[in-house]
């Protein structure tokens, strides 16, 4: 029943919504005033794809019976990642994991290699996993995604349940996720993350409620439940497989990059290296030789490793005959020395290169190709042993430091089948302060930004029209900061100068504005069941300058391999006073609304400004000044004290 | 890879800074050749900053030798780094080239 309301909802809102937004733009552009006029459109046409998108994902919602008896026999890791957390807080984390009834092994992965968990886990008989010798100063360690890639090389259950340091797990949480994998094409089993740390007026936001629930409920239906990098249950089997596909393709691009590189790197050599030296012209030949029959094998889909050991024999050979020959020379120079009957060469006449001598000049290491240094690039890239990673197989994905969605996507790309169980099974900890709590969220949506940017889901084979879209709804969302700062700029552009963007505020506005706008919060109303949405709203506008920053460092990270400016989000709360610099440009743009208002009242009333505009904007802008007044908690907000809220520790049976 | 030398009392002393490889041995050959041709003919390679030589570099210091044993001098090295001194063990080089311990002690018994 609830699903034919919602859907009648949906509908709705997308006829009013078109309604609305195709007569914006067929006919109530004011053009003398173009450069708001048409960013207005653009943002209120972005807010309707979203909405769009929120009904699609709405449409489908599932709301599952919970999960058949799990498999006696299932064997299970409990991971507990850890970089820098609170001892106690792991502790607390990984003994609640090691009480979970269904038989399992509990490991901490302690990215901080810190001696004194090793003790704890030791004298509790808990498993210790830290980085292997793989991963040296050369390699990229890859965040969380190299942890969990880590531990899945000296781990072996078939199913893998990852927690967060602080996500303290019910003891249930098994027996009431594992029978989803008794559906053998079940890859990953996600449960909300509850945080039992945050009061009721949830001051930053912290609690999704909206996320998970209607959101994962309508990817679940569309069977694109997202990962969320704890609480999940995962297939071991399903990330290995990603991890080899995705071996096989690194791998390939790579030795294809190699060989297109390959011609410009020996022209090159050519050009610089002294050519009068007619051996390194002949090993260039050979190297020039061995990668065009290369390509062609590549072309004729030959298997890489067999390729690759061809180049390197041949190279090798090459660069063999070239130390052969400088040792010959020598030798004859040593003799002709001799000859010269000057002195005597040596204690024993003239020595004799032996040929071990000459195989050992010409490992790589020696090698005189190594004077050709982008030769030596191009050739060691060559190779199936991915070099430039500390292991070959990396399961979780690495291409975002929101290694969890890329890999979700992976997964849902190659098949494979995703569950979310709407039940909290386990009690986090969130920030308690603004500033852990801005790092996150930019964290989250560099994160999904990266991965928009490096695969974007519209075009992953593999993936059905409706899971595309669900990767793109969430995405689709962190763009809304652009948006907000023109939902802001409208007002105050009309209140302070009087250029309205849209042509005629008339009845032709209202009877299509209002109808959308009230079946959009309906829609809210209706998905949501009743649970509070308005927090979410608030914070979709007020961060914008966090949304803003994470697109343009991502970009940036992605196009132009810069650094993210990436950050562990931090457990602890962060100590010092009220951090008002931290919201300069929401206090800017608050000041410039409360200005524009007073502004164009004056205007009103001394007849610059019509009665209707100056009306709507200025309660316009009211409306902004709400959205953003929850800045002003969250900055004054002390963190959690426990006894105003002794229930948020229990555990409620009715979900989230 | 840079080279350098100073005319000192009894010998020249010439410094190749850098890696002595495949691309830079021809030029250790061609400036020891001209250092010879400038009337020195008693050399000295100062390898104190010399990270790395290959079979080339190894070959254009023996060409070396043999140009100042021909001008009637000879060649000598000193100061040699790790990796040198493997190369010219491995090839029993260290029979033919006594490694100084610097350019001073090379020629200090002749």
């Amino acid at each position: 029943m609830t699903r034919f309301w919602t859907r009648l909802v949906v509908v709705l809102t997308v006829i009013f919504g078109l309604n609305y937004v195709g007569w914006r733009w067929a006919s109530s552009l004011n053009w003398d005033a173009w450069w708001i006029a048409v960013p207005l459109v653009l943002a209120e046409t972005y807010s309707l794809i979203d909405v769009m998108l929120f009904g699609m994902t709405v449409w489908q919602l599932k709301i599952r019976k919970g999960a058949p008896a799990p498999p006696h026999d299932a064997t299970v890791d409990v991971f507990i990642t850890t970089y820098n957390e609170d001892l106690d807080m792991v502790m607390t984390t990984a003994l609640a994991a090691q009480k979970i009834r269904h038989p399992h092994s509990t490991w901490i992965l302690d990215d901080g290699a810190r001696p004194e968990l090793k003790a704890l886990a030791e004298e509790h008989g808990l498993g210790y996993v830290t980085r292997s010798e793989d991963w040296t100063s050369n390699v990229p360690r890859h965040a969380k995604a190299g942890n969990l890639n880590n531990a899945l090389m000296v781990t072996h259950g078939e199913f893998l349940l990852i927690l967060d340091a602080d996500q303290v797990p019910e003891p249930d949480i098994l027996e009431k996720t594992l029978g989803y994998f008794n559906n053998r094409r079940v890859a990953l089993v996600q449960t909300p993350q509850y945080f039992s740390n945050v009061p009721a007026h949830d001051p930053l936001g912290s609690q999704a409620p909206l996320f998970y629930g209607p959101i994962q409920q309508g990817k679940d239906g569309w069977n694109a439940a997202f990962f969320c990098g704890s609480n999940a249950i995962l297939r071991r089997d399903a990330l290995m497989q990603l991890g080899l596909v995705g071996y096989v393709k690194e791998t390939e691009k790579s030795i294809r990059r190699a060989l297109t590189a390959s011609r410009s790197a020996i022209r090159q050599a050519r050009k610089s290296a002294d050519m009068d030296t007619p051996l390194v012209a002949e090993v260039l030949d050979a190297v020039e030789a061995a990668t065009r029959e290369a390509q062609e094998q590549l072309a004729a889909g030959q298997p890489l490793s067999e390729i690759t050991y061809r180049v390197r024999r041949r190279v090798d050979a090459a660069v063999q005959t070239l130390v052969q020959a400088d040792m010959s020379a020598l030798q004859a120079d040593l003799e002709e020395i001799a000859a010269m009957e000057l002195a005597q060469v040596g204690d024993a006449g003239v020595p004799v290169v032996a040929d071990d001598a000459v195989q050992r000049m010409s490992a790589r290491d020696w090698s005189p190709l190594g004077a050709l240094e982008s030769v030596q690039a191009v050739l060691d890239a060559l190779s199936v042993e991915r070099n430039d990673e500390a292991q070959p197989v990396m399961p979780l994905a690495t291409i975002s430091v929101t290694e969890d969605m890329a890999t979700a996507m992976r997964m849902h790309a190659m098949g494979w089948e995703s569950v979310y169980h709407h039940e909290i099974l386990a009690y986090g900890l969130a920030p308690e302060d603004l500033k852990t709590m801005l790092t996150q969220r930019l964290r989250w949506a560099q994160g999904t930004m990266q991965v928009l940017l490096r695969e974007n889901p519209l075009v992953q084979k593999g993936l059905k029209i409706g899971q595309r879209l669900m990767y793109f709804a969430t995405m689709w969302t962190y763009l809304s900061g652009y948006a907000a700062v023109i939902y802001f700029a409208a007002p105050i552009i009309y209140l302070l100068l009087g250029v309205l963007p849209v042509a005629s505020l008339s009845w032709d506005f209202f009877l299509r504005f209002i109808p959308f706008m009230v079946a959009n919060q309906v829609l809210f109303a209706v998905a949501g069941r009743g649970i509070p949405t308005w927090r979410g709203q608030q914070y979709s506008l007020a961060l914008f300058p966090t949304w803003i920053k994470a697109c343009s460092t991502a970009a940036r990270n992605v196009w132009f391999g810069r650094p993210l400016g990436f950050a562990v989000t931090p457990k602890a709360r962060q100590t010092g006073g009220p951090s008002w610099s931290l919201i300069r440009p929401q206090i800017a743009v608050s000041v410039l609304l409360a200005v524009a208002a007073v502004v164009g009242i004056i205007r009103l009333a001394t007849g610059l400004a019509e009665p209707l505009g100056t009306l709507v904007n200025v309660g316009w802008v009211i409306f902004d000044l709400v959205v953003m007044s929850i800045l002003v908690r969250a900055v004054l907000y002390k963190g959690y004290e426990p006894a105003v809220d002794v229930d948020a520790g229990e555990r409620k049976a009715d979900g989230v | 890879m840079e080279f350098s030398y100073v005319v000192k009392d009894s010998y020249a002393e010439v410094k190749a800074d850098g890696r002595l490889n495949m691309v830079s041995a021809p030029k250790l050959r061609e400036f020891v050749t001209d250092v010879i041709a400038g009337g020195s003919s008693r050399i000295v390679v100062n390898l104190e900053n010399t990270a790395f030589m290959d079979s080339s570099g190894l070959g254009a210091l023996i060409g070396c030798l043999k140009a100042a044993r021909q001008a009637g001098g000879d060649l000598r090295i000193a100061a040699v780094q790790p990796q040198v001194k493997m190369v010219l063990e491995l090839t029993s080089m260290d029979r033919v080239l006594t490694a100084y311990a610097s350019a001073d002690d090379a020629f200090s018994n002749d």
